[in-house]
């Protein structure tokens, strides 16, 4: 099965670790993908304050898009934005369950030469590795299992709600069993799905930066070393902040914020520049942790 | 003993005042100032969400992770949408506030979906003009519709630096140490991604212009 990739435009910026490192195992993992030609922006929260007919018709231009590219069957479209995710998935579902809507969004479409049939499957990447190729599968591929290290798995808010494709919408589980496979440590903690503010580090950063600074203080009182996230803004929102937070709120919160897909990379013996681990403010300190299970093959 | 008159405690300035708080002003709406249909308008605009069966039990302003920095929490919104309080709703912070992490829409008791309700609300108050002109949060939307309408994606850098020129240039100031530290790391980019086929994209969005807004 072939999938189709939706980079998304925060992958080509502030998320640019988590699309090196996504495909890096990607590739690893021998999982065939091809990336969605010409995909436009998924219009975010911000095209859906404005016009909501604009906003559908935008989204689903790349689901058009995606069936023209792949002709026949369902299509899984792996988007690894949250925002994106949800955008796409959303626009799915309601065309497929107001039928009024799916005729207007497809008569704008019609006009561009573009037509939705509904065999678009839109998947997070984390669905994917623990779902479809399976966590067996992962736990043979590791060579460094991060034996000791703690983590916080931090899911945020729009991957698991309100749709509920692959996980629970409050305590989600699917990335702490990722983690264990790659021999590291789950902390358990109750904020795994609350919101990081999203954009409002940008416009009204005091409540934004309220907001991230629960996060952080949360994850580090219950021992977490690293913090995952696997949504380009959260990872923006609770990294690049954290030294304003402290200033601001008299804190001293240090902790590193990496992409669930560099630590995967890491187990499974990616190198730094692969994973992008050097777009990072604080880089995780892992030398130490992982217990290379052959022989030393590269710098971890 | 003398006790003081109450005028000769009271500067004059402080007596003024005093009056005029003891100036009668009604502060409720009569109900021939409300927009009665404005509830149903709003339910219909967001798929037959049954505002009327909101048992106003404040589940979602409980959940709201940014509840206390409302003007009127979400139970209220929702109540003063189906009563007809349209200037009030539409001018409201909290219909801004709203980050969308869909916290109300999967607790509601009566499955009420308050993120599409809100998301209603931005739309009618920018098609208004209702929104607080300087809050930058509209803004934001705004530039971000413009951005994306134009070359199909969104870069960011572009995107923060009309938001600041339109609310505040100096926070540009603030941000720039950020920036500079991010475009280090190559996390920032300069040039403006765009899609390859325009035209397409503008065949679509620009189709329905002639419409009357929602």
């Amino acid at each position: 099965m072939k999938y189709l990739y939706y980079p998304g435009c925060s992958l080509r910026s502030t998320g640019r670790a988590y699309e090196e490192s996504l495909l890096s195992v990607l590739k690893v993992l021998d999982i065939p993908f091809e990336e969605l030609n010409d995909w436009n922006c998924c219009g975010a929260t911000s095209y859906v304050s404005i016009d909501e007919t604009d906003a559908f018709a935008l989204a689903a231009r790349n689901l058009a898009l995606a069936e023209l590219q792949s002709p026949d069957g369902t299509i899984n479209l792996i988007a690894p934005c949250s925002a994106c995710f949800l955008v796409l998935l959303k626009t799915e579902r309601y065309l497929e369950s107001y039928p009024d809507v799916r005729e207007k969004i497809n008569s704008t479409l019609d006009k561009a030469g573009l037509h939705y049939h509904g065999r678009v499957n839109v998947r997070h990447p984390l669905d994917v590795f623990v779902n479809d190729y399976g966590l067996e599968n992962i736990t043979k591929r590791v060579k460094y299992p991060l034996k000791g290290l703690k983590v916080a798995s931090y899911y945020g808010c729009q991957m698991v709600r309100p749709f509920k494709t692959f996980d629970h919408s409050h305590y989600p589980e699917t990335m702490d069993r990722l983690v264990k496979v790659l021999g590291a440590e789950p902390v358990d903690w109750p904020l795994k799905t609350r919101c990081c503010g999203g954009s409002l580090t940008g416009t009204i950063q005091e409540a934004g930066l309220r907001l991230n600074r629960l996060l952080l203080k949360e994850a580090e009182k219950r021992g977490a070393d690293i913090m995952l996230t696997c949504c380009p803004l959260c990872q923006h929102n609770l990294e690049c902040y954290q030294e304003r937070i402290n200033r601001k709120f008299d804190e001293k919160i240090n902790i590193p914020v990496a992409f669930f897909t560099q630590l995967m990379g890491v187990a499974l013996g990616l190198s730094e520049k692969e994973l992008g681990m050097q777009r990072l403010f604080k880089m995780p300190s892992l030398k130490q942790i992982t217990h290379p299970k052959g022989e030393m093959a590269n710098a971890w | 003993m003398q006790l003081p008159t109450p005028t000769s405690v009271h500067s004059e300035e402080e007596s003024h005042k005093i009056e005029k708080m003891k100036r009668v002003v009604r502060r409720i709406k009569f109900e021939s100032e409300l927009d009665l249909n404005f509830g149903e308008r709003v339910a219909d605009k967001a798929y037959g969400q049954k505002l009327l069966s909101c048992i106003q039990c404040g589940t979602c302003s409980a959940t709201c992770p940014l509840a206390h920095y409302m003007d009127y929490t979400p139970r209220k919104i929702i109540a003063m949408t189906r009563e007809g309080f349209k200037e009030e709703v539409l001018n409201s912070l909290t219909i801004w506030l709203c980050a969308s992490c869909y916290s109300c829409y999967v607790q509601c008791p009566r499955q009420i979906h308050i993120t599409d309700v809100m998301y209603t609300l931005k739309r009618e108050a920018i098609q208004m003009g209702f929104h607080p002109k300087r809050l930058p949060i509209p803004i934001l939307a705004q530039e971000f519709y413009k951005r994306v309408l134009k070359d199909g994606r969104n870069t960011e850098s572009w995107l923060l630096v009309s938001l600041y020129l339109r609310t505040n240039p100096f926070i540009m100031l603030r941000e720039a140490i950020l920036g500079l530290k991010l475009f280090l790391r190559g996390r920032l980019t300069i040039g403006r991604e765009h899609v390859k086929r325009r035209d397409q994209l503008h065949t679509i969005l620009e189709h329905k212009k002639g419409e009357a807004p929602l």
